[in-house]
């Protein structure tokens, strides 16, 4: 619709630019709290967060059509590797039941899961087990993934765990492409219904990304706000040391943290992916603009973040619609002016790095 | 000059490798590439790696060095050489743009403001008509001398190498020098360096703009190379992979940079040419690789290759030579009109609805100690930083002869000769002693960033050096003055800093908890060091905990308690007050 020779603005065009621009930003705002979240617990700055949209989404297409994920297996890998590295860690003090618990969290489950996933993807599975069963696996996957790269960096700065994460991006994304191809994929829809109000129409989807959006945004309010374990949480991103002297597990934190970021990244992909065909890189994309949400909601505020968002999926629309070559300029150069009134209101503060 | 001995050899290896015979010319175009990466690399170490300032945007510089030379020699038919210059400049000014956008951001802020920019630009690169869109630019004229086209891979290798060679020499000029120390006092946060007049956002600014031109230098090289400019060497990933290459090469060290292109260069062009025999698969799968081993090196060795590989070398202990007859002048003072040389009248400080201090008068006259002591929490060295210019105050006035000096910035302060030392120290410890002390004379060099790249300021650093290490020999740690001042016991590290206020020349001295971490014969050396320098007409004003030691020491003593003076008076008057004593052992029933 952006490739017209002389694009007129009417209502009509305005009302469909609005609407497409919330639908993303909805999901935007959904990655930018996710972010928020891992950073406020971790002090990651979850780049990988893009990952996630894409193995969700693209888990879901291929479980969908049929065909064998290899994130599935990704997580037994990446499961394996977290119980060597449990062992290796504990390797002072070895119980049975630590030893235990270990094999059955690290590779027990993704063993499961695979096999699950092996039987399941040549049967068709109907849409409701396509989604639980990608949400698991890529919830699976953030978990080892804070286990083995994040959790014996968490006493870092927050500049070398942004590098690690950098690292981790990239080896996901290589590994997105080897699972998934060069292709783009799309997935069937959740929900057909579909109604029109005045001139926009109204699909199930669209209404989907809506109600789950507010649902997590709210469910997260909630839990950091007013639950003894977000505050848990909270505490762990303020000040290490002092969480665990008060009896926090602060790996733990990380863990569920990430666990959080991996189901909410996954979902979003299998939102969206109906709606827009996903290739393995697109999720970086994705992810960047919930970044600029996140940004400009300091790293700290949730409605802040949902609201930039909605702010950032608008402009995009509009820049798709005036200047569509231009699109990706105008939505990254809209966190410039952001980082400077933030660098003006809040003076940089002393900082104790390494 | 044994230090120079091993760049002179390093030369000479690099300039016969294209002389040996049988040598593949496809190991030549892997050394340019290496080069082309070190350039960049070694921007990013004086960035990352010494100032802290984290960018995965420098692959957008190489795009600005290389788009610019590309335009000015096929749209305009300038030569090559004529649009170094310009290449240079272009990357330069948009780093100058970006730079003062996001250098003033901190810590995270910077390095995500810089992904952003860097994808921004890149989808502007292939965008552009004039730039050739996602084709880019092509046909570039080759670099050339005379008749000579430097179109072989063994010919531009010489431009390459050479550009590689001088800016590794000037970057190390650089970091040796006033300018250096202060680039290599920025990672440890900002208040030490400005409390001696460094304007830290202008080194920020300053190393920014150093490695974008590096990489813009790169970039020129690049387009001259491969005879063509597109947008995909210049994207997000190029980005990361330049700080991928710092971060193993080891980001503080110059030499780490040329180090970890080529390790990453060759290990690249290894993976990529044998990864699809074992997987099978689709390209990229080297990335798969680097991110991996990415996570890894920072688990396992953070500081990179290059460090471990020093440490394995035989050390040589160098040891600077410093002439002892240098002195630099002295500051100008303008001596007081009064004997008043601190006048503190009713200063306040709230933070919310907490007043740290509250309507606190005091001074200090000329030649005199004055000891601020009081229990924890009572507002003693909010009142310093009150002073000092760290924290803007919320009342009152504080005049330093004669001058009003609340809300003035660190820097200004101190160059009215007021210098301070801090409650928890701030040297930068991989820095030696002699190198941390001259932070305290950097008001007192004049020479900027080129003039050390250039070496034209080696009378003016002689100077500054020497007057280190004539306080450094004040302050008794003459056998320390090459150690690294993390090496120091914390002690130890409190004389540094002492060390390192005396180099302003001061009028005034400002101690936070001098003596903690001091033992006995150390406290006494320092109670003597101090009357030494206010018989030689210097003032003090401490903040201690040690009441024999402040006893002994002060010539008056200011009490506070909650943030609000409870005495004034001699060592002996206060000993007795009652409210004092009250203060400190709670209330006698």
């Amino acid at each position: 619709m952006c490739e017209g020779e002389r694009p007129v603005l009417n209502t009509t065009i305005m009302l469909f630019l609005l609407q497409d621009g919330i639908t993303n930003g909805a999901i935007y705002a959904l990655l930018g709290l996710a972010l928020v979240l891992v950073f406020a617990v971790t002090r990651v700055i979850l780049i990988p967060q893009g990952e996630f949209v894409t193995y969700g989404a693209l888990t879901y297409a291929s479980l969908s059509s049929g065909q064998m994920p290899g994130t599935a297996r990704l997580a037994l890998a990446l499961g394996i590797v977290a119980f060597g590295l449990d062992l290796f860690a504990g390797r002072r003090a070895l119980h049975v039941r630590l030893v235990a618990r270990a094999f059955a969290l690290n590779v027990l489950l993704p063993a499961a899961i695979l096999a699950l996933t092996a039987w399941l993807a040549g049967h068709h599975p109907p849409v409701g087990v396509s989604i639980a069963l990608s949400l698991l696996i890529v919830a699976a996957i953030g978990l080892f993934l804070y286990r083995i790269a994040f959790q014996p960096l968490a006493h870092t700065s927050v500049l070398v765990l942004l590098i690690a994460s950098v690292g981790c991006h990239l080896a996901l994304q290589g590994f997105g492409l080897v699972f998934f191809g060069a292709e783009g994929q799309r997935g069937p829809t959740i929900s057909d219904a579909a109604f029109t109000v005045g001139p926009l129409r109204f699909t199930g989807q669209s209404l989907c990304v809506y109600a789950i959006t507010i649902a997590f945004i709210v469910g997260l309010w909630l839990f950091f706000g007013f639950t003894l374990y977000g505050k848990a949480l909270r505490a762990t991103a303020v000040n290490r040391l002092g969480a665990r002297l008060v009896g926090i597990r602060t790996t733990l934190s990380g863990q569920i943290a990430f666990l959080l970021a991996s189901v909410i990244g996954a979902a979003s992909g299998i939102l969206i992916v109906p709606i827009t065909t996903l290739y393995y890189d697109t999720g970086f994309l994705i992810g960047l603009k919930g970044f600029i949400a996140a940004i400009i909601g300091g790293l700290v505020s949730y409605p802040l973040t949902a609201v930039a968002a909605l702010v950032v999926g608008t402009v995009e629309a509009f820049s798709s619609f005036y200047a569509s070559n231009f699109k990706e300029v105008i939505v990254f150069t809209l966190i410039l002016p952001v980082l400077v009134l933030r660098s003006l209101a809040a003076p940089a503060v002393e900082e104790e790095k390494d | 000059m044994s230090q120079r001995l091993p760049i002179i050899l390093f030369a000479l290896v690099m300039a016969a490798i294209p002389f040996i015979p049988g040598m593949p010319p496809f190991w030549i175009v892997l050394l340019d590439n290496i080069g082309l990466s070190a350039l960049v690399a070694m921007g990013l170490v004086l960035l990352t790696g010494v100032g802290g300032l984290t960018s995965f945007g420098q692959a957008a510089f190489c795009g600005f060095g290389a788009y610019t030379t590309a335009v000015l020699t096929t749209t305009y038919g300038v030569s090559p050489w004529l649009a170094l210059p310009m290449s240079l400049l272009v990357s330069g000014l948009a780093a100058v743009l970006l730079g003062l956008v996001t250098v003033r951001l901190s810590g995270h802020y910077l390095p995500l403001g810089t992904i952003a920019w860097g994808l921004g630009l890149f989808y502007l690169f292939s965008k552009l008509e004039f730039l050739g869109r996602n084709d880019g630019i092509s046909a570039i004229p080759p670099l050339s001398i005379g008749s000579f086209k430097m179109i072989d891979p063994a010919a531009i290798y010489f431009a390459i190498w050479i550009a590689v060679l001088i800016s590794a020499l000037l970057t190390m000029n650089l970091l040796d020098s006033r300018t250096g120390r202060a680039i290599r006092a920025l990672r440890r946060g900002h208040i030490a360096a400005e409390a001696f007049g460094v304007q830290t956002p202008r080194a920020k600014l300053l190393v920014f703009i150093y490695a974008a031109v590096l990489a813009g230098l790169s970039g020129w090289l690049y387009a001259h190379f491969q005879r063509a400019a597109n947008p995909t060497p210049f994207g997000a990933q190029s980005g990361i992979e330049y700080l991928f290459i710092a971060v193993v090469g080891g980001a503080g060290y110059v030499w780490g940079g040329v180090l970890g292109a080529a390790i990453v260069v060759i290990l690249k062009e290894i993976l990529q040419s044998y990864l699809p025999y074992i997987f099978g698969g689709q390209g990229q799968l080297e990335t798969i690789v680097f991110g991996i081993l990415l996570v890894g090196l920072l688990q396992l060795a953070p500081t990179g290759v290059w460090p471990w590989l020093m440490s394995r070398l035989p050390q040589r202990a160098s040891r600077r030579r410093i002439d002892p007859a240098l002195t630099l002048p002295a500051r100008p003072r303008a001596t007081p009109a009064s004997g008043v040389l601190l006048q503190i009248e009713h200063a306040r400080k709230q933070f919310g609805g907490v007043i740290a201090v509250n309507d606190v008068s005091f001074d200090v006259q000329a030649r005199e100690i004055v000891a601020l002591i009081g229990p924890n929490g009572a507002g003693k060295s909010t009142t310093f930083n009150l002073i000092t210019g760290v924290l803007t105050s919320t009342g009152g006035t504080i005049t330093a002869l004669g001058r009003k000096i609340n809300n003035t910035p660190p820097q200004e302060v101190t160059k009215l000769g007021i210098a301070r030392t801090f409650q928890h120290v701030k040297l930068v410890p991989d820095m030696t002693v002699l190198e941390n002390v001259a932070i305290g004379a950097h008001l007192r060099g004049h020479c900027g960033a080129l003039s050390s790249m250039f070496r034209l300021d080696r009378a003016d650093e002689a100077g500054l050096l020497a007057e280190a290490a004539r306080q450094i020999e004040r302050v008794g740690l003459t056998d320390q003055i090459d150690a690294l001042a993390g090496s120091l016991s914390l002690g130890q590290q409190r004389i540094v800093e002492i060390a390192r206020a005396l180099c302003v020349d001061p009028m005034l001295l400002l101690l936070d908890e001098p003596a903690a971490g001091l033992r006995h014969m150390e406290k006494q050396r320092l109670a003597a060091l101090l009357r030494t320098l206010r018989d030689g007409g210097m003032s003090v004003l401490l903040v201690e905990h040690d009441m024999g030691f402040v006893m002994d020491l002060a010539d008056r003593i200011v009490v506070l308690d909650f943030g609000t003076k409870i005495a004034e008076g001699t060592p002996a008057a206060i000993k007795t007050n009652p409210d004092v004593i009250r203060a400190y052992l709670g209330a006698a029933s």
